[in-house]
């Protein structure tokens, strides 16, 4: 984060700092089925985004006392690799952000996947983040339901999930890494497709009521596009018969 | 049943199908022996690193960065630079890879590579002195993303050409300067390693998975142009001379075939 002394110019001639328009998404690329030795996967290209996303289960549940006898446990480990940002090399493996957003995220899926078929067991999802810029947890839940629907796990519904946020004053939606560090809110939000319920949600700023509304709705519109990219993909996962390469 | 007990179990069943296979002079993926699978090597697929590459042979992914940072140098060693190579597992590129501290699987890997990069000496330290007290910092990351057999292999592959995509970022007032870089850096020789495993008197190039869990030990021969520069038998089992010089021979062969991916 820095200070507003070196807050870069966010808006110009109505434009974003990146030329996009107010509810303009960043170039957003899906693969499912990316990784072999996972029961389902996904590689996610959002803006600078990388995320690459696996799935294992329902599996034996480690340790055994957790085992619930009526469900699945869901799991997630969200993790941000030591070469993710431009500045310093970081430390790998969890920390305090990334077991936060490995929560919320979990819970999320916990609220779709239906873990009641699958009695004593977890699932787990593993989501890494290769690069980042702005917007990884977003990126992260949609890589997660596209590797989890393509380990052909029942589900209720898939979720879809963007950024919205205030920005000098402008309602944007799916801020950059400027937009999120210089800007006055930041709401990354997930929703199930169907319904439009939330299963995450998480804000920080400053947003009066009528505003908070607003970005709601623009965030619903932001995630229907997220979502036929998604749908997209495990379609066309299905329609390969001929193995994809994988590129970056 | 838990990831152990399906390991041993799968490697009762891929020993018995792979010993029955070699004696008809088939592999499992109907390769010659000493031959790769399909290798592909994409560099720069990071823009927040100096130097990165995505490397694949068959269905293995090893996703390499390259960073610099600033640090204290060694005592002994005041005005030389460090480079380190570390390995991350992950959970996702197999059901075996639990989270947590890294497995000795991935410390040996790293230190394999590592000591092939470091063997070759084709990283100058020596001019990675800043001030007193500070130097340049080469931190090597292998991001192992899928485990279809011979990690090692992939990421050294990963490392060498990650290392061929560097570019020196410029140090203004003792401090890096991100996104603003010297030049390339300077990479006089590329270190790769060839795999082998041994089962029963046959030697496998490029094991697969399958292959890896029926093998009884591994031997891995890091190469650059003409000469070996680190070795490592794995796993339980012996090899004989003959199948060492064999595997040597072929390594440097095969090593040379390897580098015009990089």
């Amino acid at each position: 984060m820095g200070g507003s002394a070196d807050k870069p110019v966010l808006f110009q001639d109505g434009k974003r700092i990146d030329g996009r328009a107010l509810d303009e998404l960043r170039p957003l690329k899906i693969v499912a089925g990316v990784l072999k030795e996972a029961e389902g996967s996904a590689y996610v290209e959002w803006g600078g985004n990388k995320v690459i996303c696996g799935v294992y289960g329902p599996r034996e549940c480690i340790p055994k006392h957790d085992a619930n006898p009526y469900k699945a446990l869901m799991k997630c480990r969200y993790t941000m690799s030591p070469f993710a940002s431009l500045e310093e090399h970081g430390r790998s493996g969890p920390n305090r952000r990334s077991t936060e957003i490995s929560k919320v995220i979990k819970e999320a899926f916990d609220s779709v996947v239906m873990t009641g078929e699958f009695p004593k067991t977890q699932i787990d999802i593993y989501v890494d983040v290769l690069q980042a810029e702005g917007g990884t947890r977003i990126a992260a839940i949609a890589a997660a339901t596209v590797a989890l629907a393509s380990a052909g796990l029942p589900m209720k519904d898939m979720i879809s999930s963007v950024a919205v946020g205030k920005v000098d004053g402008h309602l944007v939606v799916d801020l950059g890494k400027a937009e999120d560090n210089f800007g006055e809110s930041d709401m990354p939000i997930a929703f199930k497709h169907r319904s439009k319920e939330i299963v995450l949600m998480q804000m920080d700023g400053r947003l009066t009521p009528e505003e908070l509304g607003a970005n709601i709705d623009a965030a619903i519109e932001g995630a229907e596009k997220v979502y036929a990219l998604q749908a997209e993909a495990l379609r066309k996962s299905y329609e390969v018969t001929e193995k994809q390469e994988f590129r970056m | 049943m838990g990831e152990e007990m399906r390991e041993m179990v799968l490697q009762e069943v891929q020993r018995e199908m792979l010993s029955n296979m070699l004696a008809q002079g088939k592999r499992m993926d109907e390769r010659q022996k000493y031959d790769y699978r399909k290798v592909t090597v994409q560099k720069g697929v990071l823009t927040t690193a100096e130097g990165s590459a995505l490397a694949q042979i068959g269905d293995s992914k090893v996703l390499c960065s390259v960073k610099f940072g600033e640090m204290t140098p060694f005592a002994d060693r005041p005005t030389e630079g460090v480079f380190m190579v570390m390995a991350e597992f992950l959970p996702l590129a197999s059901p075996t890879f639990e989270p947590g501290p890294p497995s000795p699987y991935s410390i040996e890997l790293a230190r394999v590579v590592d000591r092939g990069i470091r063997s070759a000496e084709v990283i100058d330290t020596k001019g990675m002195f800043i001030e007193e007290g500070k130097v340049l910092a080469i931190f090597i990351d292998l991001y192992v993303m899928d485990h279809g057999g011979n990690l090692t292999d992939t990421a050294a592959l990963a490392a060498a050409a990650a290392l061929a995509d560097t570019k020196v970022p410029n140090v203004v007032d003792g401090k890096i300067v991100r996104g603003d870089y010297k030049g390339p850096l300077n990479l006089p020789d590329k270190p790769l390693t060839c795999t082998f495993i041994k089962v029963g008197d046959h030697l496998l190039l490029d094991p697969l998975r399958e292959e890896e869990r029926a093998a009884e030990c591994q031997l891995t021969v890091g190469t650059v142009d003409g000469y070996i520069v680190c070795m490592q038998k794995s796993g339980v089992g012996s090899l004989k001379k003959s199948e060492v010089m064999e595997c040597v021979d072929v390594a440097l062969r095969k090593g040379n075939e390897l580098r015009d991916y990089v």
